[in-house]
């Protein structure tokens, strides 16, 4: 049995395998299928100030080993966040982390006020990347300028554990990592879902209401383990790894990597329980490998 | 669950029929299934709305049209063949308050009619005497015709006329000659709207199961979401049974 515990800065984890934003609801969504308090971290759906009703229906597409999403960030807001959905889930025993999304600066700021205030809440997802709004989301993160404003205006009113979740649609993700991690970052996650486009050739439209969306699923998994390797190399701070985990083994990839811990994001729609396997794939691995430590994966590829 | 018979109706249709190694919890009509699919090309499990159960048997039937690969993969099932299969999910029809003598028209289209067979038997079971109207391409597309004649009274369209009145479900005679207390309905969306529009003139109560495309089926993944007076709702969850005073489909 290895020590599955790791840190994400101030952040232990009891293990490395968390869920992604998005995919997991707000955990409550899960626990018919799954003890969530084996988790190591439960990523909550994208927050934003506002309530927003995301983008209109049809958002969704399936691809080959994986799917487009064109959600849009629906969400009630972090009020009723705050009031509604927090009093139910602040007593589980695991990391529940709020990903914090906005249209300006000023409404990062004010929801990440909001959740800094919430006890069980221990750290924040600053999304800078989601590819489905007009405004804000991706346009902060596909720039050094951008990405270092937002990430300097947040880091100045929250003080617990800041992970910013980076977008794959740059050139180069390092910059941006490097960014963020001068501008105060604890941590970074990757890879947010990479923009693409399906059409539907006997209606001759776009499948989705607004034409391009966000790619997941196992599809994208070989560009999330490279940019993961190449942040990894670039700074200090620990890099969380996600993109088409469907099992232990990738989840293993990614660890050898680069990444400290990883999230678990639509192959949860495959298998609401993948992620307990992906915890006990890990220790058997650790076990078999002579690793005492799942830490110890941590950028152990050989190259 | 296991395969215990995987029929082919026509080249279009099959009826799967399964078994867990344990009882079938309580399932309510209107309620769907997801599958996993095991093949090559396909990535999301299958929602498939639940057709019928056969509680003798301990047998969940589901009737699947064949549109893609992965209904084409669960067309190819075999008899004791392993699927897995999360369930049940979504809302459920709303039964009426105990009144043997409320008139309750289940309208279906193409693969729509398949959740009306439960409906219809669990109608009847409860006291109700269901008649259902069920609308075709041709006579050989009409399916489980002699199940939905051991429940009530059934009506037929088809869009050729080889069965039936020709043409399509709204225009059945019988919409015009009979007075009913509550419609359901299940089939393609355009079918839905006109049903709908019908209900509404004829001030009859009227729930719709929506289809929207799916991705998790337990209301995490936000796809499915459908425009209703309540802002967008999740058909996994809050559906796939709405009235249709909840949804905008008639403005």
């Amino acid at each position: 049995m290895a020590e599955l515990n790791v840190n994400i800065g101030k952040l232990q984890l009891k293990n490395p395998v968390m869920t992604a934003s998005g995919t997991f609801g707000y955990g409550l969504e899960y626990t018919d299928f799954m003890d969530i308090n084996r988790l190591g971290g439960i990523f909550v759906k994208g927050t934003t100030i506002e309530h927003r009703e995301g983008n209109a229906y049809p958002r969704m597409a399936e691809t080959p080993s994986g799917m487009l999403n064109a959600v849009g960030l629906q969400n009630k807001g972090a009020h009723y966040f705050e009031k509604k959905i927090y009093p139910q889930i602040k007593d589980y025993d695991t990391h529940l982390i709020v990903n914090v999304s906005g249209s300006s600066v000023e409404s990062y700021i004010e929801c990440a006020e909001i959740i800094a205030e919430l006890d069980k809440i221990p750290a924040i997802e600053l999304n800078i990347s989601c590819p489905n709004v007009k405004e804000g989301g991706m346009a902060f993160g596909v720039t050094c300028q951008g990405a270092a404003e937002v990430v300097r205006a947040v880091r100045k009113v929250y003080p617990k554990t800041l992970i910013v979740k980076l977008s794959p649609n740059v050139t180069d993700i390092t910059e941006i990592a490097r960014t963020v991690e001068a501008e105060g970052a604890d941590a970074v996650s990757l890879i947010n879902t990479i923009l693409g486009m399906v059409v539907d050739v006997e209606k001759r439209r776009p499948v989705l209401s607004t034409i391009t969306g966000g790619l997941s699923g196992p599809c994208v998994k070989p560009v999330a383990v490279r940019m993961v390797w190449q942040t990894y190399h670039s700074v200090k701070i620990p890099v969380i790894g996600m993109g088409g985990i469907a099992n232990w083994k990738d989840a293993v990839e990614f660890m050898l990597a680069g990444a400290s811990a990883i999230q678990i994001g639509t192959y949860n729609f495959i298998d609401p329980a993948v992620s307990l396997k992906v915890i006990d794939g890990i220790n058997e691995y650790c076990d078999r490998h002579g690793f005492k430590s799942a830490s110890e994966l941590t950028g152990a590829m050989m190259a | 669950m296991k395969v215990t018979e995987n029929l082919r109706l026509n080249q279009n249709y099959c009826l799967l029929k399964l078994s867990p190694e344990t009882l079938l919890p309580d399932m309510l009509p209107g309620q769907f299934v997801e599958v996993k699919v095991d093949n090559a090309t396909t990535f999301l499990r299958r929602p498939i709305s639940i057709n019928y159960i056969d509680r003798s048997k301990n047998e969940l039937w589901l009737l699947v049209q064949i549109v893609g690969d992965g209904t084409r993969t669960m067309a190819e099932l075999k008899t004791g063949d392993w699927v897995n299969i999360i369930l049940p999910l979504g809302n459920s029809f709303t039964i009426p308050e105990k009144n043997a003598e409320a008139k309750l028209l289940l309208i279906g289209g193409g693969v729509g009619t398949a959740p009306m067979l439960y409906l219809g038997d669990y109608l009847k079971k409860k006291g109700f005497t269901p008649s259902f109207l069920l609308g075709a391409r041709s006579a050989m597309d009409m399916l489980q015709l002699d199940d939905f004649k051991n429940l009530g009274t059934v009506y037929i369209t088809t869009e050729d006329g080889s069965l039936g009145e020709k043409g399509y479900v709204t225009q059945h005679s019988i919409l015009k000659n009979k007075r009913f207390d509550r419609i359901y309905t299940c089939g393609p969306k355009p079918m839905m709207v006109a049903v709908a529009k019908v209900a509404h003139e004829a001030s009859i109560d009227c729930e719709a199961s929506l289809e929207n495309t799916m991705a998790c089926g337990i209301g995490a993944c936000l796809c499915c979401v459908e425009k209703t007076t309540e802002g967008h709702q999740c058909v996994c969850t809050e559906g796939p049974i709405f009235n249709i005073k909840k949804l905008t489909w008639l403005n």
